[in-house]
């Protein structure tokens, strides 16, 4: 009998297991379910709020992304039940399935967030995370000339945690080129200790935050956010006060995940083997990207790392065999420092972002600004679109992280 | 690593302050771990999270970050910043004998 294989969600993960999977057994009956009709460039709506682009430029139709014999259902997932191999849709149909893929990724929930939904939502406070609220901070930072621009994450996990770090400095290159730099100031208000997790990455940045001036406020747990007096409250009763907020509020799974019992952990995220990907809730069901409940970064490349070990374990788990592919963590992303420049790392769960240069010896420089990562960031966009999302493997960037190129530093497990 | 005696018992504690063997960990080291970070005395509500938290760890295999802490515990996170004002998911693990909590990156 056809072995039916449904995939919950067709963002970046999802498309990317569904084209893979396609390729590798012609055999199986492939059943996605995303209610959107178009597939997002995600790493774009970084860019619109400096009118570099419009959110509909990273837009494109999801049915066209994905390999003809991929069937797309643009309905919601009511709730999964593990026991009975079945998903129910809002529109009330039931389906069944002898492997689940969960891709639905992560979900913002600034209502979680007291206050953050108040009177300035829109007006002076917003987020970049979601394709409208891109697009209305783009009118908000082109009508900004002086005052107090505040970025603020309010917990992790998020999605890309360099994107708010990306967004300072890009805001500090934005302000520069409209001559008002020194009208405006950036202050980056974050839980973490320091400007990033990981420590190599971190002091980088920090000096880089440092060097143009925009200012680090660490360890702050945002409790509450007064709109009418713009400014945000820590739980321990500190205070900022902002002119423009630029909010990446709390995440979380997706919220059919709390109607599907056993399925989430508390904030609804999927309960993971982080080497072969299969849930940790039921053998037959398997988890890409962000809708992980793993402490692998939230990203695209992640995402992208981990299509190719997991379509191999669910092909294997059909076959009643042990999964073969193990994931070990690797993420690599482009931070843009403005200026037309942008650094690149490179790192798993065990080795962190390091000198050096990616992927070998004579590759992009790692670690470091330069002109040519801003380039690739750029370039990567087409990569996505036609070799990414459709499952071609790119050469020389495979899910195992290369240590070939980096310093001597790059054997230092942490 | 460091060792220390903690309630009479040699415990060892990485640079963080977190056990580094979380089985050398007992209910009566509660006070005096506790009194390290400045919290003194110890309520009911503070050995309600504590105890929480040890036993997510031991189902779980790694503490809870704090907004999991609060939906496990039932305890609002506004209140566990009281209890732990210097951040509720690092110092009630460091009381609970269990590594640090995951956080992610």
């Amino acid at each position: 009998m056809t072995k039916q294989l449904l995939i919950l969600g067709g963002g970046t993960g999802g498309v990317i297991v569904a084209n893979r999977l396609r390729r590798m057994d012609p055999e199986l009956a492939i059943t996605m379910i995303e209610p959107s009709p178009v597939h997002t460039y995600q790493p774009g709506l970084l860019f619109v709020p400096f009118g570099k682009g419009t959110v509909e430029e990273f837009q494109r139709p999801l049915e066209r992304q994905l390999h003809s014999g991929v069937k797309l259902l643009q309905t919601k997932v009511e709730s999964v039940d593990i026991n009975a191999h079945t998903v129910a849709t809002t529109s009330g149909d039931t389906l069944r399935y002898d492997v689940l893929v969960v891709a639905t990724g992560a979900t913002l929930l600034p209502e979680e967030t007291d206050g953050l939904l108040g009177e300035g939502w829109g007006k002076n406070a917003f987020t970049f995370y979601d394709p409208a609220g891109s697009a209305a901070l783009a009118k908000a930072m082109d009508s900004f000339a002086s005052g107090r621009l505040v970025v603020n994450v309010i917990d992790m996990p998020i999605k890309c945690p360099v994107a708010p770090l990306e967004f300072s400095f890009l805001a500090e290159a934005f302000f520069t080129d409209r001559h008002v730099r020194d009208q405006v100031d950036i202050t980056y208000v974050t839980p973490l200790d320091s400007a990033f997790t990981k420590p190599v990455a971190s002091a980088r940045l920090g000096r880089l935050m440092e060097e143009r001036g925009i200012k680090v406020i660490p360890s702050f747990n945002t409790g509450q956010v007064d709109e009418s007096g713009n400014r945000l409250i820590s739980y321990d009763g500190q205070e900022v006060h902002y002119d423009l907020l630029v909010s990446v509020p709390l995440h979380g799974g997706a919220p059919y995940v709390s109607n599907s019992p056993g399925l989430g952990d508390e904030i609804n995220f999927i309960p993971t083997d982080e080497a072969t990907l299969q849930s940790l809730v039921a053998p037959e069901v398997f988890v890409i990207g962000d809708a992980a409940g793993l402490s692998v970064s939230k990203a695209g490349s992640v995402a992208h790392f981990e299509g190719e070990v997991i379509t191999k374990n669910i092909l294997a788990f059909l076959a009643g065999k042990p999964l073969p592919a193990r994931f070990d963590g690797h993420a690599n992303c482009f931070i843009e420092t403005g200026h037309r420049k942008a650094l690149l790392i490179d790192f798993n769960t065990s080795i962190e972002p390091l000198p050096g240069h990616f992927p070998g010896p004579f590759g992009l420089p790692l670690l470091k600004e330069s002109w040519l990562n801003h380039l690739g960031k750029l370039a990567f966009e087409t990569m996505y679109w036609h070799a990414l999302l459709p499952g071609i493997s790119i050469p020389l960037i495979g899910p195992e992280m290369p240590t070939r190129g980096k310093g001597s530093l790059a054997v230092t497990e942490l | 690593m460091a060792a220390k005696l903690v309630s009479g018992v040699e415990v060892e504690l990485n640079s963080e302050g977190f056990f580094a063997n979380p089985k050398e960990w007992s209910e009566e080291m509660i006070p005096e771990l506790a009194k390290a970070e400045g919290i003194d005395p110890v309520t009911e509500r503070h050995l309600e999270v504590i105890r929480v938290m040890r036993h997510e760890y031991e189902t779980k295999g790694s503490g809870p970050s704090v907004r999991a802490l609060a939906k496990v515990s039932n305890v609002p996170i506004k209140e566990l910043y009281q209890l732990f004002p210097k951040g509720p998911a690092k110092q009630a693990a460091r009381i609970a004998g269990i590594p640090k909590p995951i956080g992610c990156i």
